[in-house]
Protein backbone atom coordinates (compact mmCIF):
# COMPACT_ATOMS: atom_id res chain seq x y z
CA UNK A 1 0.00 0.00 0.00
CA UNK A 2 1.04 3.58 -0.72
CA UNK A 3 1.05 6.26 1.41
CA UNK A 4 -1.39 8.63 0.61
CA UNK A 5 1.22 11.59 1.35
CA UNK A 6 2.73 10.12 -1.50
CA UNK A 7 0.20 11.62 -4.04
CA UNK A 8 0.27 14.63 -5.54
CA UNK A 9 -3.35 16.18 -6.97
CA UNK A 10 -4.81 18.45 -9.00
CA UNK A 11 -7.48 20.87 -9.03
CA UNK A 12 -9.28 18.56 -11.43
CA UNK A 13 -9.03 15.39 -9.39
CA UNK A 14 -6.51 13.62 -10.58
CA UNK A 15 -3.51 11.80 -8.55
CA UNK A 16 0.00 11.60 -9.51
CA UNK A 17 2.23 9.15 -8.03
CA UNK A 18 5.64 9.42 -8.86
CA UNK A 19 7.43 5.88 -9.01
CA UNK A 20 11.53 4.85 -8.44
CA UNK A 21 12.34 4.58 -12.20
CA UNK A 22 10.82 8.35 -12.81
CA UNK A 23 8.02 6.79 -14.14
CA UNK A 24 4.39 8.19 -12.69
CA UNK A 25 1.32 6.68 -11.93
CA UNK A 26 -2.02 8.43 -12.57
CA UNK A 27 -5.40 8.14 -11.54
CA UNK A 28 -8.67 10.15 -9.76
CA UNK A 29 -9.28 10.95 -6.30
CA UNK A 30 -11.65 9.06 -4.17
CA UNK A 31 -13.60 12.56 -4.19
CA UNK A 32 -13.81 12.33 -7.86
CA UNK A 33 -15.11 8.45 -7.86
CA UNK A 34 -17.54 9.30 -5.53
CA UNK A 35 -19.00 12.48 -7.22
CA UNK A 36 -19.16 10.41 -10.42
CA UNK A 37 -20.95 7.63 -9.49
CA UNK A 38 -20.67 4.14 -10.89
CA UNK A 39 -17.99 4.02 -13.47
CA UNK A 40 -18.97 2.13 -16.68
CA UNK A 41 -16.23 2.97 -18.76
CA UNK A 42 -12.64 4.26 -19.29
CA UNK A 43 -11.56 5.17 -22.55
CA UNK A 44 -7.41 5.72 -21.62
CA UNK A 45 -4.72 6.96 -23.97
CA UNK A 46 -2.80 4.90 -26.89
CA UNK A 47 0.33 3.77 -25.14
CA UNK A 48 3.17 5.27 -26.88
CA UNK A 49 1.45 8.59 -27.06
CA UNK A 50 2.67 12.02 -26.09
CA UNK A 51 0.28 13.41 -23.32
CA UNK A 52 0.58 17.28 -21.70
CA UNK A 53 0.18 18.31 -19.13
CA UNK A 54 -3.80 19.76 -18.86
CA UNK A 55 -4.41 18.10 -21.10
CA UNK A 56 -7.57 16.31 -21.57
CA UNK A 57 -6.19 12.53 -22.44
CA UNK A 58 -9.06 10.60 -21.04
CA UNK A 59 -12.56 9.86 -20.11
CA UNK A 60 -14.16 8.21 -17.68
CA UNK A 61 -17.88 7.45 -17.61
CA UNK A 62 -20.41 6.80 -15.28
CA UNK A 63 -23.83 6.19 -14.73
CA UNK A 64 -24.41 9.64 -14.34
CA UNK A 65 -21.68 11.73 -16.65
CA UNK A 66 -18.74 11.79 -18.87
CA UNK A 67 -16.01 12.93 -17.25
CA UNK A 68 -12.27 14.20 -19.24
CA UNK A 69 -8.96 13.15 -17.46
CA UNK A 70 -6.85 15.76 -18.06
CA UNK A 71 -2.89 14.81 -17.88
CA UNK A 72 -1.18 16.28 -14.59
CA UNK A 73 2.00 16.01 -16.89
CA UNK A 74 3.96 16.11 -19.93
CA UNK A 75 5.46 12.51 -20.68
CA UNK A 76 4.82 9.02 -22.86
CA UNK A 77 2.19 6.88 -22.04
CA UNK A 78 3.81 3.48 -21.25
CA UNK A 79 1.34 1.44 -19.78
CA UNK A 80 -2.75 1.66 -19.06
CA UNK A 81 -4.52 -0.38 -16.81
CA UNK A 82 -6.15 -3.24 -18.54
CA UNK A 83 -8.26 -3.97 -15.86
CA UNK A 84 -10.67 -1.17 -16.07
CA UNK A 85 -11.55 -2.61 -19.70
CA UNK A 86 -13.79 -5.91 -17.95
CA UNK A 87 -14.20 -4.15 -14.65
CA UNK A 88 -14.11 -0.46 -14.62
CA UNK A 89 -15.83 -0.63 -11.25
CA UNK A 90 -12.59 -0.92 -9.96
CA UNK A 91 -12.03 3.05 -10.08
CA UNK A 92 -14.54 3.18 -7.29
CA UNK A 93 -13.27 0.69 -5.57
CA UNK A 94 -9.86 1.21 -5.28
CA UNK A 95 -9.21 4.64 -6.17
CA UNK A 96 -5.70 4.85 -5.31
CA UNK A 97 -4.18 1.49 -5.76
CA UNK A 98 -5.59 -1.15 -8.36
CA UNK A 99 -7.79 1.69 -10.08
CA UNK A 100 -4.79 3.50 -11.48
CA UNK A 101 -5.71 4.45 -15.06
CA UNK A 102 -2.07 4.94 -16.95
CA UNK A 103 1.31 5.37 -16.17
CA UNK A 104 3.90 7.53 -18.14
CA UNK A 105 7.73 8.76 -18.36
CA UNK A 106 8.18 12.18 -16.65
CA UNK A 107 9.13 14.55 -19.04
CA UNK A 108 9.68 17.46 -16.60
CA UNK A 109 10.12 16.23 -13.07
CA UNK A 110 9.54 20.96 -12.02
CA UNK A 111 5.80 19.93 -13.68
CA UNK A 112 5.53 18.04 -9.80
CA UNK A 113 6.06 21.48 -7.99
CA UNK A 114 2.67 22.83 -9.37
CA UNK A 115 0.50 20.11 -8.22
CA UNK A 116 -1.02 20.24 -4.59
CA UNK A 117 -0.12 17.73 -1.44
CA UNK A 118 -3.01 15.80 -0.15
CA UNK A 119 -4.10 17.84 2.82
CA UNK A 120 -4.40 21.26 0.38
CA UNK A 121 -6.38 19.46 -2.18
CA UNK A 122 -8.69 17.92 0.23
CA UNK A 123 -9.13 21.41 1.90
CA UNK A 124 -10.08 23.12 -1.55
CA UNK A 125 -13.23 20.08 -1.14
CA UNK A 126 -14.21 20.79 1.87
CA UNK B 1 -35.75 24.83 2.42
CA UNK B 2 -36.36 21.49 0.34
CA UNK B 3 -39.91 19.35 1.49
CA UNK B 4 -38.95 15.87 2.50
CA UNK B 5 -40.88 12.83 2.60
CA UNK B 6 -42.09 11.02 5.90
CA UNK B 7 -38.86 8.47 5.39
CA UNK B 8 -36.10 11.40 5.26
CA UNK B 9 -34.87 10.41 8.15
CA UNK B 10 -35.09 6.40 6.96
CA UNK B 11 -33.18 7.29 4.13
CA UNK B 12 -30.10 9.01 6.15
CA UNK B 13 -29.85 5.75 8.56
CA UNK B 14 -29.47 3.75 5.29
CA UNK B 15 -26.72 5.68 3.67
CA UNK B 16 -28.78 7.34 1.20
CA UNK B 17 -27.16 10.55 -0.92
CA UNK B 18 -29.53 12.96 -0.73
CA UNK B 19 -30.02 15.13 -3.99
CA UNK B 20 -32.39 17.96 -4.78
CA UNK B 21 -34.88 16.68 -6.89
CA UNK B 22 -37.40 19.21 -8.10
CA UNK B 23 -37.65 21.24 -4.34
CA UNK B 24 -37.66 17.71 -2.61
CA UNK B 25 -34.69 16.18 -1.04
CA UNK B 26 -34.93 12.47 -2.22
CA UNK B 27 -32.26 9.73 -2.16
CA UNK B 28 -30.44 9.44 -5.58
CA UNK B 29 -28.44 5.86 -4.36
CA UNK B 30 -27.36 4.41 -1.28
CA UNK B 31 -24.13 3.55 -2.06
CA UNK B 32 -24.54 1.97 -5.38
CA UNK B 33 -26.70 2.62 -8.49
CA UNK B 34 -25.77 -0.10 -10.41
CA UNK B 35 -25.60 -2.82 -7.37
CA UNK B 36 -29.58 -1.33 -6.69
CA UNK B 37 -30.27 -1.85 -10.15
CA UNK B 38 -29.47 -5.56 -10.29
CA UNK B 39 -31.51 -5.95 -6.99
CA UNK B 40 -34.94 -4.73 -8.60
CA UNK B 41 -33.75 -7.01 -11.52
CA UNK B 42 -32.78 -10.31 -9.36
CA UNK B 43 -34.58 -10.25 -6.26
CA UNK B 44 -36.63 -6.73 -4.92
CA UNK B 45 -36.16 -3.29 -3.80
CA UNK B 46 -38.26 -0.29 -2.70
CA UNK B 47 -38.09 3.12 -3.87
CA UNK B 48 -39.91 5.91 -1.61
CA UNK B 49 -41.78 8.16 -4.81
CA UNK B 50 -43.62 9.47 -1.98
CA UNK B 51 -42.64 13.17 -3.85
CA UNK B 52 -45.19 12.11 -6.56
CA UNK B 53 -48.73 13.66 -6.21
CA UNK B 54 -52.11 11.91 -5.41
CA UNK B 55 -55.29 13.35 -6.35
CA UNK B 56 -58.78 12.14 -6.00
CA UNK B 57 -61.22 12.90 -8.12
CA UNK B 58 -64.84 12.63 -6.55
CA UNK B 59 -68.60 14.01 -7.28
CA UNK B 60 -71.03 12.67 -9.63
CA UNK B 61 -69.12 14.07 -12.85
CA UNK B 62 -65.57 12.17 -12.07
CA UNK B 63 -65.83 9.85 -15.38
CA UNK B 64 -67.06 12.55 -17.86
CA UNK B 65 -64.76 15.22 -16.17
CA UNK B 66 -61.30 12.87 -16.67
CA UNK B 67 -63.13 11.43 -20.36
CA UNK B 68 -62.50 15.31 -20.97
CA UNK B 69 -59.00 15.49 -19.27
CA UNK B 70 -57.63 12.61 -20.63
CA UNK B 71 -56.75 10.64 -23.62
CA UNK B 72 -57.15 7.42 -22.58
CA UNK B 73 -60.52 7.10 -21.27
CA UNK B 74 -61.27 5.98 -18.08
CA UNK B 75 -64.44 3.89 -19.31
CA UNK B 76 -61.77 0.92 -20.08
CA UNK B 77 -61.60 0.94 -16.24
CA UNK B 78 -64.68 -1.38 -15.36
CA UNK B 79 -63.89 -2.36 -11.86
CA UNK B 80 -62.36 -0.88 -9.06
CA UNK B 81 -59.27 -1.01 -8.36
CA UNK B 82 -58.30 -1.03 -12.22
CA UNK B 83 -55.59 1.19 -13.51
CA UNK B 84 -54.73 3.27 -16.44
CA UNK B 85 -51.62 4.92 -18.10
CA UNK B 86 -52.80 8.21 -19.77
CA UNK B 87 -51.54 10.98 -21.15
CA UNK B 88 -53.15 14.95 -19.98
CA UNK B 89 -53.29 16.57 -22.91
CA UNK B 90 -53.43 20.52 -24.24
CA UNK B 91 -55.38 21.92 -26.67
CA UNK B 92 -52.40 21.48 -29.11
CA UNK B 93 -52.14 17.78 -28.27
CA UNK B 94 -49.22 18.69 -26.06
CA UNK B 95 -48.39 16.44 -23.06
CA UNK B 96 -48.87 18.76 -20.11
CA UNK B 97 -48.11 15.26 -18.00
CA UNK B 98 -48.41 11.45 -18.00
CA UNK B 99 -50.28 9.82 -15.30
CA UNK B 100 -51.62 6.55 -13.71
CA UNK B 101 -55.43 6.42 -12.71
CA UNK B 102 -57.23 4.02 -10.67
CA UNK B 103 -61.02 3.55 -10.30
CA UNK B 104 -61.98 4.09 -6.51
CA UNK B 105 -65.15 3.26 -4.65
CA UNK B 106 -65.30 7.30 -4.67
CA UNK B 107 -64.08 8.42 -7.87
CA UNK B 108 -60.83 8.07 -8.90
CA UNK B 109 -57.14 8.54 -8.12
CA UNK B 110 -54.57 9.67 -10.27
CA UNK B 111 -51.36 9.67 -9.56
CA UNK B 112 -48.98 12.43 -11.32
CA UNK B 113 -45.33 13.70 -11.50
CA UNK B 114 -44.00 15.59 -8.62
CA UNK B 115 -42.32 18.43 -11.11
CA UNK B 116 -44.92 19.22 -12.54
CA UNK B 117 -47.41 19.05 -9.58
CA UNK B 118 -48.31 22.87 -9.36
CA UNK B 119 -49.37 23.17 -12.96
CA UNK B 120 -50.92 20.10 -13.25
CA UNK B 121 -53.19 20.88 -10.08
CA UNK B 122 -53.83 24.65 -11.49
CA UNK B 123 -55.16 22.70 -15.17
CA UNK B 124 -56.74 20.22 -13.38
CA UNK B 125 -58.76 22.33 -11.48
CA UNK B 126 -59.53 25.16 -14.27
CA UNK B 127 -61.14 21.91 -16.35
CA UNK B 128 -63.29 20.75 -13.22
CA UNK B 129 -64.21 23.97 -12.85
CA UNK B 130 -67.33 23.00 -15.31
CA UNK B 131 -67.78 19.83 -13.62
CA UNK B 132 -69.56 18.90 -10.76
CA UNK B 133 -66.14 17.40 -9.36
CA UNK B 134 -64.02 17.81 -5.98
CA UNK B 135 -60.26 17.66 -6.83
CA UNK B 136 -58.47 16.75 -3.54
CA UNK B 137 -54.76 16.56 -3.29
CA UNK B 138 -53.71 13.95 -0.67
CA UNK B 139 -50.17 15.29 0.47
CA UNK B 140 -50.31 13.27 3.39
CA UNK B 141 -50.04 10.30 1.30
CA UNK B 142 -46.52 8.10 1.44
CA UNK B 143 -45.69 6.21 -1.68
CA UNK B 144 -43.51 2.81 -2.04
CA UNK B 145 -42.69 0.90 -5.15
CA UNK B 146 -41.53 -2.45 -4.30
CA UNK B 147 -40.33 -4.11 -7.18
CA UNK B 148 -38.32 -7.59 -8.34
CA UNK B 149 -39.16 -10.94 -9.22
CA UNK B 150 -39.76 -11.41 -5.64
CA UNK B 151 -41.26 -8.23 -4.51
CA UNK B 152 -44.56 -9.74 -4.18
CA UNK B 153 -43.79 -12.37 -1.83
CA UNK B 154 -41.71 -10.54 0.43
CA UNK B 155 -44.58 -7.97 0.73
CA UNK B 156 -46.99 -10.69 1.40
CA UNK B 157 -45.26 -11.71 3.91
CA UNK B 158 -45.47 -8.64 5.68
CA UNK B 159 -48.65 -7.54 5.36
CA UNK B 160 -51.89 -8.92 7.82
CA UNK B 161 -53.30 -12.30 6.40
CA UNK B 162 -56.40 -11.09 5.05
CA UNK B 163 -54.60 -8.11 3.17
CA UNK B 164 -51.71 -11.10 1.81
CA UNK B 165 -54.65 -12.67 0.14
CA UNK B 166 -56.22 -9.63 -1.57
CA UNK B 167 -52.72 -8.65 -2.94
CA UNK B 168 -51.46 -11.89 -3.95
CA UNK B 169 -54.79 -12.20 -6.12
CA UNK B 170 -54.06 -9.14 -8.03
CA UNK B 171 -53.71 -9.08 -11.66
CA UNK B 172 -51.33 -7.09 -13.37
CA UNK B 173 -52.74 -3.00 -13.48
CA UNK B 174 -55.20 -3.56 -10.57
CA UNK B 175 -55.03 -2.33 -6.97
CA UNK B 176 -56.93 -2.99 -3.71
CA UNK B 177 -57.80 -1.15 -0.89
CA UNK B 178 -57.14 -2.78 2.62
CA UNK B 179 -58.36 0.03 5.01
CA UNK B 180 -56.53 3.04 4.05
CA UNK B 181 -54.07 1.61 2.55
CA UNK B 182 -54.23 1.18 -1.36
CA UNK B 183 -51.79 -1.59 -2.82
CA UNK B 184 -51.34 -2.14 -6.49
CA UNK B 185 -49.77 -4.14 -9.15
CA UNK B 186 -48.01 -1.21 -11.24
CA UNK B 187 -45.12 0.52 -11.56
CA UNK B 188 -42.00 1.94 -13.63
CA UNK B 189 -39.06 -0.74 -13.82
CA UNK B 190 -40.07 -3.31 -16.31
CA UNK B 191 -40.37 -6.13 -13.19
CA UNK B 192 -43.50 -7.79 -11.32
CA UNK B 193 -44.19 -5.12 -8.41
CA UNK B 194 -46.54 -3.49 -5.91
CA UNK B 195 -47.15 0.85 -5.46
CA UNK B 196 -48.56 0.93 -2.06
CA UNK B 197 -50.12 4.66 -1.36
CA UNK B 198 -51.03 4.67 2.51
CA UNK B 199 -50.97 7.15 5.59
CA UNK B 200 -47.53 8.97 6.21
CA UNK B 201 -47.49 7.88 9.46
CA UNK B 202 -47.50 4.35 9.06
CA UNK B 203 -44.15 5.00 6.60
CA UNK B 204 -41.30 4.75 8.99
CA UNK B 205 -42.25 2.03 10.57
CA UNK B 206 -43.28 -0.13 7.30
CA UNK B 207 -39.80 0.99 5.93
CA UNK B 208 -38.06 -0.58 8.91
CA UNK B 209 -40.35 -3.80 8.14
CA UNK B 210 -39.34 -4.26 4.69
CA UNK B 211 -35.48 -3.38 5.16
CA UNK B 212 -35.74 -6.21 8.31
CA UNK B 213 -37.41 -8.46 5.25
CA UNK B 214 -34.32 -8.21 3.24
CA UNK B 215 -36.09 -5.89 0.76
CA UNK B 216 -33.18 -2.91 -0.10
CA UNK B 217 -33.46 0.63 -0.70
CA UNK B 218 -33.03 1.92 -4.23
CA UNK B 219 -32.91 5.50 -5.09
CA UNK B 220 -34.01 7.54 -7.77
CA UNK B 221 -30.75 7.11 -9.98
CA UNK B 222 -31.72 3.80 -10.30
CA UNK B 223 -35.07 4.25 -10.69
CA UNK B 224 -34.10 5.68 -13.95
CA UNK B 225 -32.44 3.27 -15.73
CA UNK B 226 -34.50 0.68 -14.64
CA UNK B 227 -37.43 2.46 -16.55
CA UNK B 228 -35.05 3.65 -19.28
CA UNK B 229 -34.62 -0.17 -20.04
CA UNK B 230 -38.20 -0.76 -19.47
CA UNK B 231 -38.73 2.04 -22.46
CA UNK B 232 -40.75 3.65 -19.93
CA UNK B 233 -41.13 7.83 -20.68
CA UNK B 234 -39.88 10.29 -18.35
CA UNK B 235 -41.66 13.18 -18.29
CA UNK B 236 -39.84 16.87 -18.70
CA UNK B 237 -37.11 14.30 -21.03
CA UNK B 238 -39.05 12.41 -23.06
CA UNK B 239 -41.59 14.28 -23.82
CA UNK B 240 -43.90 17.73 -22.65
CA UNK B 241 -45.94 19.85 -23.88
CA UNK B 242 -44.51 20.77 -27.11
CA UNK B 243 -44.72 16.97 -28.15
CA UNK B 244 -47.78 15.14 -28.85
CA UNK B 245 -48.15 11.18 -27.37
CA UNK B 246 -47.74 10.54 -30.91
CA UNK B 247 -43.93 11.38 -31.27
CA UNK B 248 -43.48 9.57 -27.96
CA UNK B 249 -44.38 6.14 -27.88
CA UNK B 250 -47.53 7.09 -25.79
CA UNK B 251 -50.48 6.19 -28.77
CA UNK B 252 -51.42 2.78 -26.80
CA UNK B 253 -52.60 5.79 -24.10
CA UNK B 254 -54.67 7.46 -26.98
CA UNK B 255 -58.40 6.32 -26.88
CA UNK B 256 -59.55 7.22 -30.23
CA UNK B 257 -62.87 5.28 -29.89
CA UNK B 258 -65.34 6.22 -29.45
CA UNK B 259 -65.00 9.16 -31.63
CA UNK B 260 -67.89 10.91 -30.23
CA UNK B 261 -65.61 11.94 -26.45
CA UNK B 262 -63.85 14.85 -27.02
CA UNK B 263 -60.84 15.11 -24.77
CA UNK B 264 -58.57 17.84 -24.65
CA UNK B 265 -56.37 17.89 -27.20
CA UNK B 266 -58.60 15.76 -29.82
CA UNK B 267 -58.74 17.57 -33.16
CA UNK B 268 -55.04 18.60 -32.93
CA UNK B 269 -53.89 15.12 -32.64
CA UNK B 270 -56.34 14.13 -35.05
CA UNK B 271 -54.83 16.84 -37.42
CA UNK B 272 -50.70 14.88 -35.90
CA UNK B 273 -52.28 11.32 -37.21
CA UNK B 274 -53.20 12.60 -40.68
CA UNK B 275 -49.36 13.69 -40.48
CA UNK B 276 -47.90 10.36 -39.50
CA UNK B 277 -49.72 8.92 -42.26
CA UNK B 278 -48.29 10.97 -44.60
CA UNK B 279 -44.79 9.71 -43.33
CA UNK B 280 -44.34 13.20 -41.78
CA UNK B 281 -44.10 13.24 -38.13
CA UNK B 282 -41.11 12.00 -36.08
CA UNK B 283 -41.33 8.79 -33.57
CA UNK B 284 -39.63 7.53 -30.51
CA UNK B 285 -36.96 4.64 -30.63
CA UNK B 286 -35.03 2.72 -28.87
CA UNK B 287 -31.02 2.55 -29.40
CA UNK B 288 -28.55 0.27 -28.57
CA UNK B 289 -24.81 1.63 -29.04
CA UNK B 290 -22.50 -1.62 -29.60
CA UNK B 291 -19.43 0.44 -29.25
CA UNK B 292 -18.17 1.69 -26.21
CA UNK B 293 -19.31 4.66 -24.27
CA UNK B 294 -22.94 6.42 -23.22
CA UNK B 295 -25.39 7.96 -24.89
CA UNK B 296 -26.88 10.69 -23.31
CA UNK B 297 -29.64 13.34 -23.72
CA UNK B 298 -29.32 15.89 -26.21
CA UNK B 299 -26.91 14.25 -28.41
CA UNK B 300 -27.92 13.94 -32.42
CA UNK B 301 -28.83 11.19 -34.13
CA UNK B 302 -27.97 10.97 -37.84
CA UNK B 303 -30.33 9.03 -39.68
CA UNK B 304 -31.19 8.43 -43.46
CA UNK B 305 -33.90 10.29 -43.16
CA UNK B 306 -32.61 13.59 -41.23
CA UNK B 307 -31.59 14.39 -38.05
CA UNK B 308 -33.10 13.06 -34.70
CA UNK B 309 -32.22 13.74 -30.97
CA UNK B 310 -31.57 11.45 -27.89
CA UNK B 311 -34.34 12.40 -25.09
CA UNK B 312 -33.03 9.87 -22.39
CA UNK B 313 -29.74 8.22 -22.70
CA UNK B 314 -27.76 5.84 -20.32
CA UNK B 315 -26.19 2.61 -19.97
CA UNK B 316 -27.88 -0.41 -19.13
CA UNK B 317 -26.46 -2.30 -15.92
CA UNK B 318 -28.81 -5.67 -18.00
CA UNK B 319 -27.55 -5.58 -20.82
CA UNK B 320 -23.86 -3.66 -20.61
CA UNK B 321 -23.73 -1.72 -22.96
CA UNK B 322 -25.71 2.02 -23.20
CA UNK B 323 -28.96 2.23 -24.41
CA UNK B 324 -31.13 5.25 -25.75
CA UNK B 325 -34.52 6.81 -26.00
CA UNK B 326 -34.49 9.06 -29.53
CA UNK B 327 -37.05 10.92 -31.51
CA UNK B 328 -36.28 10.56 -35.34
CA UNK B 329 -37.33 10.99 -38.69
CA UNK B 330 -40.55 8.18 -39.52
CA UNK B 331 -39.15 5.39 -41.73
CA UNK B 332 -35.17 5.62 -40.75
CA UNK B 333 -33.52 2.57 -41.03
CA UNK B 334 -29.69 3.68 -40.15
CA UNK B 335 -28.46 5.19 -37.40
CA UNK B 336 -25.66 6.81 -36.42
CA UNK B 337 -24.46 9.10 -33.11
CA UNK B 338 -21.99 11.32 -33.04
CA UNK B 339 -19.89 10.71 -29.61
CA UNK B 340 -16.83 13.32 -29.18
CA UNK B 341 -16.01 13.69 -32.51
CA UNK B 342 -16.60 10.38 -33.72
CA UNK B 343 -19.94 8.58 -36.21
CA UNK B 344 -20.63 5.74 -34.11
CA UNK B 345 -23.59 3.18 -35.88
CA UNK B 346 -26.41 2.48 -33.16
CA UNK B 347 -29.36 0.20 -33.80
CA UNK B 348 -32.74 0.61 -34.32
CA UNK B 349 -35.54 -0.70 -32.25
CA UNK B 350 -38.36 -0.50 -30.86
CA UNK B 351 -38.43 1.85 -27.25
CA UNK B 352 -38.00 -1.33 -24.54
CA UNK B 353 -35.08 -3.17 -23.97
CA UNK B 354 -35.68 -5.29 -21.10
CA UNK B 355 -38.74 -6.99 -19.08
CA UNK B 356 -39.00 -9.49 -16.36
CA UNK B 357 -34.95 -9.47 -15.97
CA UNK B 358 -34.63 -10.57 -20.07
CA UNK B 359 -33.49 -8.51 -22.89
CA UNK B 360 -36.30 -7.94 -25.39
CA UNK B 361 -34.99 -5.30 -27.58
CA UNK B 362 -34.80 -6.23 -31.22
CA UNK B 363 -33.40 -4.15 -33.83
Amino acid sequence: MSKIDQYKFTRSHEWVRVNEDNTATIGISDFAQSALGDIVFAELPEVGSEVKANESVAIVESVKAASDIYSPLDGEVLEINSVLGDAPETLNESPYEDGWLFKIAINDVAQLEELLNFETYQNLYK
Amino acid sequence: MNKRTALYENHINANAKMVDFSGWDMPIHYGSQLMEHRVVREDCGVFDVSHMTVVDIRGQDSQIFLQKLLCNDVAKLTELGRALYSGMLNHEGGVIDDLIVYKMEEGYRMVVNCATREKDLEWIRDIADSFSVVVLERPEMSILAIHGPNSIDKVCAILAEEDAAKVKSLVNFKGVLCGDWFIARTGYTGEKGLELIFPETFAPMFWEKLMAAGIKPVGLGARDTLRLEAGMNLYGQDMDESISPLSANMEFAVAWEPTSRDFIGRSALTELKQKQADGNLPIMVGLVLEDRGVLRAGLKVITDKGEGVITSGSFSPTLNQSIALARVPQGCTQCHVELRGKLLPVLLGKPGFVRFGKKVFQS
